[in-house]
């Protein structure tokens, strides 16, 4: 028997919830003031779920980096081999805010997009932050 | 020398000020936007995390992608924008705005101004810590900008000072990005920022929290080498013999943030809680013309929260413009037990007041009251990092106003 | 006729400069990486009354006559200086008896205006002072700068001059062959050299063992200090001095030429020089707070916006090292304790005098002793300002909004010399606001890159090791 603790996340409360397993199976849920509390805790014991944000890199852009995001949360473990495959990619500007630079990011079923729009022409560097 | 006039001008780009100059040219008023930097949009670009627009929007984005959705309602609102330029001074006699940007200096002559320039970050030298001056010391928010907008990596072994949100944004994002980040310390019992950001920033990736931790010496003469931290009891007193070392080359300060308000503050005050102008149930300051909005007021919890303030701070200085908003008498209120950050300071009563509070400790159970409970709401796990908003109708404005001092307080249950 | 000047403070920088007149081959060494980044960099920035000076020493001496020198030196060099006047504040008899003492000595040594004002006008003059003050000493002559700005002046003019200046250039050895001085080596090579004069500031003391000259003997003095934002201005409005004690004027509380408020310093004897010596403590800090609340007890710590140490050069006896030495063409301007920034410019006159007698030199009249400041657009009125956007766009371009500092006068300071962040900084005040950089440093970074052609990661704040970005997020 194993016992999981979480802060829930679901409203300002914070409730301290204790979730007790046998192997993977769920045995209880406790400390929680409400049923999103126990929806919340079976998700993180079982398939913790994040979307993430980070950059890539900019070809010939008005700025180096694009921020991008995964447009659906994915699993929580696959969060490194996500940041190892995003350090090897690059676009070309421009960039479209919602383009989608990787379909299906690591089989998850989520698009890596832009989250904002990059301009192709290079203005001068030193005027903007 | 060359001038405009305007019937409202916005000072500031951020989600405060594209809101407010929607709002303005949405009501028929002709608005310019004024904003220093090359793009509007303000710090929203460079937080690249999602966690933006669940109320306003009732999806999550992220900062750019918010910040581009304002900026869309602001191109079909109609209103000018002015990039590259930046105020250098607002006479408040003639309401003549001196501005400056590479097409020369001009002069804005408007009816109305909202004022939202947002926050600056208290900086190192504010917390008088020991030691020598090495390089490796940011603030979160440079660090920030270093990181998502200039591709530039601060250190390699990474602590912060101070678990507001940015700090705990920032935790994440340099783990993400190959940084060793040791720690996270904060002075309170608490954690400054969401608990979200708590779990999601820090828990998931094993990075510690250490609470009622300070900072009492950093070390390195030309880059910093190493920070000494220590327990501090419940003033906030470092306790002797809790000193421990930590090896850094980078330390994140994450330790407050001011409204940036001083170029009005001479001529409407400031409150020295909020650190912003005092502002009325309409954003209004106490030069009848100047609305004030977003984190130049007060520091928000949400940029929702800011986005809705610089509509209504928008709306009313429309309003202004278009036939002078009678003066009528407006009701000072004060801060009563558990009251730290407190929007607005007046109530007027002619329209409902949607108050903004911030309780300076976490409450399971409390009870809002103003004006010995003419208008009181019951509150569930309030926290320091998220703001309490509590409305006063009309009607509750019109009982306020025959008591001799309205107070704000928060009692614990 | 060569001749070198070791270290680019402001005493060395004004030797430099004084040198030039007589048209001979000046070189200016410096370890740093640029001017004035040693004990210039932290001091009180006060022009000294001299009254605090005992008389028929040579301190008193060439405080009095630098003090005079000021108001043109700033007129020539186009610097700010500001001659607000100072008040010694005494809170019972035995502070007024100091007050007596203080004006006695100072009038012997020929400091004028001295004047000692009852309470009732030092807080008309001064309304945030403590109101239990009992009188003051009134000095009319006490004058702030900012020690750099002195520097950097002093050193751009030489320059103009025929001036060479060594950055980043450590003195290592003097060659001294029968007696007088042939040359130095540095990390960079050895240099021929007809004269050498040691301006050395904290490392006098081993510039001089190098000739094989016994003194100065020094010992580093700690000073911190507190900067306050330009809110508390008001806080005073001349230099406040409490009553002297025996080895210190006390803990000051002054505007700067600024606009903000400069508290402190501190005065901590260190056993020796070591490369932490410039850190504050938390004692030291709490005693500045004390020390300044003594004077204006309403003042708010909660403006601080920086906190820092300086270490002064302090010599056994007390007394500046200043003239020739056993080494014939070898000499010194060292132990320049305060009031060494005020004494600097009679130092420098009266050095160069002698050398000149010494070697039959003669001044030129091609010495230009002017100096153009670059514009600095806060202090503009509208005409200027436009004028000068209209001439190039980037003065248009507020790059720190606390000091309102432009593109444009960042890109002039690092084309007249800045390399680094705190170049940038001290010769156009961008980043010492109240954000500290928080806002502008990035762009400072940029722009620094930019001009110079090195890729961001190559910045330093200083030179030398302390970059301020490691690398690439995505390389």
């Amino acid at each position: 028997m194993k016992e999981v603790n979480l802060t829930c996340i679901s409203c300002p409360l914070g409730c301290q919830i204790t979730v007790r397993m046998n192997g993977d199976r769920i045995v209880s849920v406790t400390g929680n003031s409400c049923p999103r509390g126990e929806a919340y805790a079976r998700q993180e014991v079982t398939t913790p779920m994040r979307v993430i944000a980070t950059s890539v890199k900019v070809e010939g852009g008005s700025l180096p980096l694009v921020s991008v995001k995964t447009d659906k949360p994915i699993p929580k473990r696959l969060i490194p081999e996500l940041m190892g495959l995003v350090k090897t990619l690059s676009v070309s500007a421009p960039v479209r805010i919602g383009q989608v630079l990787v379909d299906d990011v690591l089989d998850t079923g989520a698009n890596l997009v832009a989250t904002r729009r990059v301009g192709a022409e290079r203005t001068d560097p030193g005027t903007r932050t | 020398m060359k001038s405009y006039r305007t019937d409202v001008l916005v000072i500031g780009g951020g989600a405060a000020g594209l809101a407010a100059a929607s709002a303005a040219a949405e009501a028929g008023r002709e608005t310019i936007l004024i904003e220093r930097e090359d793009s509007p949009g303000g710090v929203l670009e460079q937080c690249i995390h999602p966690g933006f627009g669940v109320h306003r929007y009732r999806e999550e984005l992220t900062g750019p992608e918010f910040a581009a959705r304002l900026v869309e309602e602001l191109d079909a609102s109609g209103a000018e924008v002015l990039t590259g330029r930046s105020v250098l001074a607002i006479d408040p006699k003639t309401r003549a705005v001196e501005t400056v940007g590479p097409e020369g200096v001009r002069t804005i002559r408007p009816k109305a101004v909202v004022f939202a320039t947002g926050a600056r970050e208290r900086p190192f030298g504010a917390l008088r810590i020991p030691g020598p001056r090495p390089v490796g010391i940011f603030t979160a928010g440079l660090a920030q900008k270093l990181v998502n907008l200039h591709n530039l990596l601060p250190g390699r072994r990474a602590l912060i000072l101070g678990s507001g949100d940015i700090g705990l944004i920032m935790a994440r994002r340099l783990h993400l990005e190959g940084v060793e980040v040791v720690g996270v310390l904060e002075l309170k019992p608490f954690p400054g920022g969401l608990m979200r950001n708590v779990v999601q920033c820090l828990d998931d990736y094993e990075i510690p929290l250490h609470l009622s931790h300070t900072v009492i010496a950093v070390h390195g003469t030309k880059r910093l080498t190493g920070v000494t931290a220590a327990r501090v009891d419940e003033t906030g007193r470092p306790i002797t013999g809790t000193a421990r070392e930590f090896a850094v080359d980078t330390l994140i300060l994450s330790v407050g943030l001011i409204p940036e308000a001083e170029l009005i503050g001479r001529f409407v005050g400031l409150d020295p809680i909020n650190r912003g102008p005092c502002v009325d149930s309409r954003w209004r300051t106490r030069a009848p013309w100047l609305f004030a909005a977003g984190n130049s007021v007060a520091v928000f919890d949400l940029v929702d929260t800011v986005a809705a303030a610089g509509e209504s701070a928008g709306r009313f200085a429309a309003r202004f413009a278009e036939n002078d908003i009678p003066e009528v008498r407006k009701i000072p209120i004060s801060r009563g037990e558990n009251v730290l950050h407190l929007v607005p300071t007046e109530i007027d009563p002619g329209v409902p007041t949607l108050i903004h509070l911030r309780v300076p400790r976490p409450m399971q159970r409390a009870q809002v009251r103003i004006g010995e409970g003419i208008v009181s709401r019951r509150l569930i796990g309030v926290r320091p990092a998220e703001m309490v908003e509590v409305e006063v109708p009309v009607e509750a404005a019109e009982e306020l106003a025959k008591l001799a001092d309205v107070k704000v307080e928060v009692v614990e249950e | 006729m060569r001749i070198g000047v070791i270290g680019a403070g402001v005493v060395g920088a004004l030797i430099a400069r004084e040198l030039c007149r007589y048209g001979i081959e000046v070189h200016l060494f410096e370890r740093e990486e640029d001017v004035s980044f040693g004990v210039s960099k932290a001091n009180s920035g006060v022009i000294h009354g001299c009254f605090h000076e005992k008389p028929g020493t040579t301190r008193a001496r060439f405080c009095v006559e630098g003090n005079a020198e000021y108001t043109a030196l700033a007129r020539e060099l186009d610097f700010p200086f500001k001659r607000i006047g100072a008040h010694v504040i005494a809170f019972n008899s035995d502070d007024v008896a100091a007050l007596e003492r203080l004006k006695a000595q100072g009038e012997e040594i020929g400091c004028a205006g001295l004047e000692i004002i009852d309470r009732e006008e030092i807080l008309s003059r001064e309304p945030r002072v403590n109101p239990d003050v009992r009188a003051a000493l009134w000095s009319p002559t006490v004058g702030i700068v900012e020690p750099w700005d002195v520097a950097i002046a002093a050193v751009e003019n030489a320059c103009a001059n025929g001036l060479v200046l060594h950055l980043g250039t450590e003195v290592t050895g003097i060659r001294v062959t029968g007696g007088r001085v042939t040359g130095i080596a540095t990390d960079a090579g050895g240099f021929s050299l007809d004269a050498v004069v040691n301006a050395a500031g904290l490392y006098a003391d081993r510039v001089a063992r190098m000739a094989g000259v016994d003194r100065p003997v020094l010992h580093p003095r700690r000073g911190e200090y507190i900067l306050l934002d330009k809110q508390a201005a008001g806080t005073a409005n001349s230099v406040l001095f409490p009553a002297p004690t025996n080895n210190s004027k006390g803990i000051l509380v002054l505007p700067t030429v600024d606009g903000n408020i400069l508290l402190g310093p501190t005065a901590d004897d260190l056993p020796a020089l070591s490369p932490d010596a410039a850190a504050t403590s938390s004692v030291g800090l709490a005693a500045v707070v004390s020390g300044a609340k003594r004077l204006v007890p309403g003042l708010d710590p909660r403006l601080t916006i920086k906190t820092f140490a300086g270490v002064r050069p302090e010599p056994a006896g007390g007394e500046f090292v200043v003239g020739p030495t056993v080494v014939r063409g070898f000499y010194q301007a060292a132990g320049m304790r305060s009031p060494g920034l005020t004494a600097a410019p009679a130092v420098a006159r009266y050095l160069s005098r002698e050398i000149a007698a010494e070697f039959g030199l003669e001044e030129k009249s091609a010495f230009d002793p002017q100096r153009k400041s670059p514009p600095r657009f806060s202090e503009l009125d509208e005409a200027a300002r436009a004028a000068l956007i209209e001439e190039d766009s980037s003065y248009g371009r507020i790059v720190c909004r606390c000091n309102e500092v432009t593109e444009g006068e960042i890109v002039a300071a690092i084309r007249r010399g800045a390399r680094t962040v705190d170049g940038v900084k001290f010769r156009t005040r961008a980043g010492f606001g109240r954000c500290q950089g928080g806002f502008c440093t990035a762009r400072i970074l940029t722009i620094l890159s930019r001009e110079l052609g090195v890729p961001p990661e190559e910045v330093t704040v200083r030179g030398k090791d302390d970059r301020i970005v490691v690398g690439r997020v995505r390389p």
